[in-house]
């Protein structure tokens, strides 16, 4: 068979040539970029992480010293938060679902998918310059006026990294809402959507609402550092508190922009391999925006010991505990979906089931933070800083994951190592709790985050969690080596292997470019496994009794 | 149809639409209605993120005057509301102008586009000038922040974060101005060679939205930085 009989007939070989991808307006095509980006940012992220356990094997500052660590810890969570994280289940599985799920040929606007990925690479490039050039050392939330006035590390080019991947996320964003609103299918109805779409949908609206504030204060603080605008010095009857204020009504909101996508993701890995509708369909889909719309009223918990008035604090401290009513709203819904399902324990179903156990440590924690008392005990503690990684790595990674060994066969065609698929899962959930729940202990006995150097108490716990981080290492080491030989020697993979529910399966694997040869309509509830199970089955029916009539 | 040049390395065969589309439409659209419904909501969501970018600035600045007014009022004062005056005029102006392209666009008048257009442009220009004029001014007064500020008289560091204030807020609308002329300008191009048409015109909406933003940020900032408090003391 000649490679050119294949031609045309799907998104990857539908075009030949690096021009080809890099010129493309194809949503799934601009999923991979996307992929291969946020790939790139996680193994840098990751580097940083590896030196940084390496340091605090050993009580003692050795490998590196104080300053190098300041800027290790600072440029892992910049990359990690703003170009891996906040892009990477929206970037790489919304990209390439969304248009799929709602019957679209494309995004609404294919051409600004396409610049919100070179903008956000742009971004990722003035941050991998500064690190190259030194690093900066300001912590990723650029508190002023350390950052304006102090620091002599490479704090504008960082910036300028940060402020344009948000605005590629924010096109992103734009993106997203507007192809749900527009190009749903006929039949298609609001209440028809899968939880993955009403998911991006909130994400979208945070996106819009929310990043561009972060742009402007990254745009003041450059001002003020670079032109001495001093909007926040306190010599000019500025307030630094003002940048923590604008930072953070920014940047509580974008944790919710990392776990809003998971929690779509969740949904469809559930329901997948419960082969049944989700539970309380409804109070799922308005929890992805109840917590949208709440994650806005909560900036301040993370300025509780920042002399914000008390006041302010107690009812910061109550709105930031609501946000527990929808998250855990889905996580027992997802629980209740489990309950009489016929469970199969595929790998993705091991990244959702891990999900739901590493998610409910981080946002029960949470609530735990949320609380003044305990929060000026353990505030800037290593407690602080397990309570974030279970959220932000124990859900949303887990959950992108899970989502990626999902629509694997979907995205490629090809089927990766069932075993070793599963064997890494198995690495990522106990590398992860072993990483991350001695630092609970750590935090909750005063060891204080962002030092190279501890009392020699801690070691064993420093110990634990080093090699943790590096099973959990090895965990993210083996998908990177199956997936990329799956693309070459992996079994071919049916259009829908899992026999799961939604438009996505019913197009060809991979789809073609335009996703499916004719417009779908939809007819079925989301999720109606036993209603498509009897349509199946009066189709079987049909075929099989002969015609009476005649 | 393509099929004939499948496997014809020569002519790379690129996946077309099944039946053909009328020009201007994009491939993932039905109908011009659902085109253009998505790009005006487009623009819109656009917006809404464009008064969060502002409204960030807003905020700095409400938390300051109610900080500082006597010293804003000071600053406030030595702004030239005669400049400020006649440019709000000139704003609303280009916005009628912009308005009026999108009516040409809307009822297919092509040289009326490119006129209104190039009004448009024009009087965004003139806001420009006058702009600069007062900028000079400031320069010469030393009101400009930075380390030449020279303040004489008392509350000069208050006085200082007015203008840092004034500078920023007025110079972030100044750049929109002049991103909107950019893009006025390809428009206006593109209307003379005729790509628009009552049914798709979405560019010109768009730009129409989009200029009438620019103008409602400065119907804000022209009250609160030249003409609040400007009685005080």
């Amino acid at each position: 068979m000649s490679a050119n009989e294949n031609r045309g007939t799907n998104y990857l070989n539908a075009d030949y040539g690096v021009k080809s991808w890099l010129l493309t307006v194809d949503h799934k095509r601009i999923a991979l970029l996307y992929l291969i980006g946020v790939t790139f940012f996680f193994a840098l992220g990751g580097l940083m992480a590896v030196l940084i356990r390496l340091e605090l094997a050993t009580p003692a500052g050795d490998i590196v010293q104080a300053d190098t660590y300041n800027r290790l810890f600072t440029m892992h969570g910049v990359v990690m938060i703003f170009f891996f994280l906040i892009p990477a289940i929206p970037g790489v599985l919304g990209n390439f679902l969304l248009p799929i799920m709602i019957g679209a040929k494309d995004m609404a606007f294919p051409k600004v998918n396409l610049a919100s990925w070179y903008i956000y690479m742009a971004g990722g490039l003035f941050a991998a310059w500064s690190m190259l050039h030194g690093g900066v050392d300001t912590g990723w939330t650029f508190y002023t006026p350390f950052s304006t006035a102090f620091s002599n590390t490479y704090v504008i080019s960082t910036a300028i990294g940060g402020f344009l991947a948000g605005f590629s996320s924010i096109l992103t964003g734009l993106n997203f809402i507007v192809t749900i609103h527009r190009l749903r299918a006929p039949g298609l109805t609001w209440f028809r959507l899968p939880l993955f779409v009403w998911a991006h949908y909130a994400t979208g609206l945070i996106q819009i609402l929310a990043t561009p504030v972060l742009a402007i204060t990254l745009v003041l603080m450059i001002a003020e550092r670079a032109f001495k605008i001093g909007i926040f010095d306190p010599a000019l009857g500025g307030d630094p508190i003002l940048f923590q204020h604008l930072f953070w009504f920014y940047s509580h909101p974008a944790v919710y922009i990392m776990i809003l996508p998971a929690m779509g993701v969740m949904s469809e890995l559930i329901s997948a391999f419960a082969r049944k509708r989700i539970f309380g369909y409804k109070f799922v889909a308005f929890a992805s925006v109840g917590i949208a719309v709440l994650g806005f009223l909560v900036w301040g918990h993370h300025m509780f010991v920042s002399s914000q008035s008390p006041y302010a604090g107690v009812i910061f401290s109550f709105l930031s505990m609501l946000v527990a009513v929808p998250s855990a709203v889905k996580v027992f819904n997802w629980a209740a979906t489990l309950y009489q399902g016929s469970v199969s324990w595929q790998t993705p179903m091991l990244y959702a089931l891990g999900f739901i156990g590493l998610f409910t440590i981080g946002g029960l924690t949470g609530v735990m933070l949320a609380t003044m008392g305990i929060d000026i005990h353990v505030h800037d503690t290593y407690f602080v800083v397990a309570h974030f990684h279970y959220v932000m790595v124990g859900a949303t990674l887990m959950a992108y994951m899970g989502g990626l060994h999902f629509w694997w066969p979907k995205i490629t065609g090809k089927m990766y190592s069932i075993f070793w698929s599963k064997v890494s899962a198995l690495l990522v959930f106990v590398g992860f709790n072993l990483t991350f729940f001695p630092q609970f202990l750590l935090g909750y006995l005063g060891m204080p985050r962002r030092y190279h150097a501890y009392p020699e108490d801690f070691q064993v716990l420093n110990v634990l969690s080093s090699a943790g981080a590096s099973v959990l290492g090895l965990g993210y080491l083996i998908p990177l080596i199956y997936f990329f030989w799956s693309m070459r020697y992996g079994k071919k993979a049916e259009s829908n292997p899992w026999d799961a529910f939604g438009l996505e399966w019913e197009t060809s694997s991979p789809p073609p470019t335009f996703n499916f040869s004719e417009t779908p309509t939809v007819t079925l509830e989301a999720y109606d496994y036993a209603r498509r199970e009897e349509l199946r089955q009066e189709t079987r029916q049909a075929r099989t009794q002969p015609v009476k009539d005649a | 149809m393509s099929t004939a040049q499948v496997g014809d390395r020569t002519q790379p065969v690129k996946q077309r639409q099944p039946g053909l589309k009328p020009w201007g439409m994009a491939h993932h659209f039905n109908s011009f209605a659902q085109q253009q419904e998505a790009s005006y909501f487009g623009m819109w969501l656009f917006l809404v993120q464009e008064i969060m970018f502002f409204g960030g600035l807003f905020t700095a600045y409400i938390v300051y005057r109610t900080a500082h007014p006597f010293a804003f009022a000071l600053g406030s004062r030595t702004l030239d509301i005669q400049l400020g005056a006649i440019n709000t005029a000139v704003l609303i102006g280009s916005s009628l102008t912009m308005a009026l392209a999108v009516w040409a666009a809307q009822t297919g008048r092509r040289k009326a586009i490119v006129v209104f257009i190039l009004l448009t442009i024009l009087l965004g220009g003139v806001f420009l000038g006058i702009k600069t004029v007062e900028y000079s001014h400031k320069w010469h007064e030393h009101h400009v922040p930075g380390p030449d500020f020279q303040w004489e008289g008392s509350q000069g560091n208050r006085v200082h974060m007015f203008f840092n204030l004034y500078f920023l807020m007025t110079g972030l609308h100044a750049l929109h101005m002049i991103v909107g002329m950019g893009i006025l300008a390809v428009a206006a191009v593109w209307a003379w060679r005729g790509a628009f048409t009552p049914d798709n015109h979405n560019l010109i909406e768009g730009l129409g939205l989009y200029w009438h933003f620019v103008d409602i940020v400065w119907i804000f900032l022209f009250p609160l930085l030249y003409l609040l408090g400007r009685n005080v003391g």
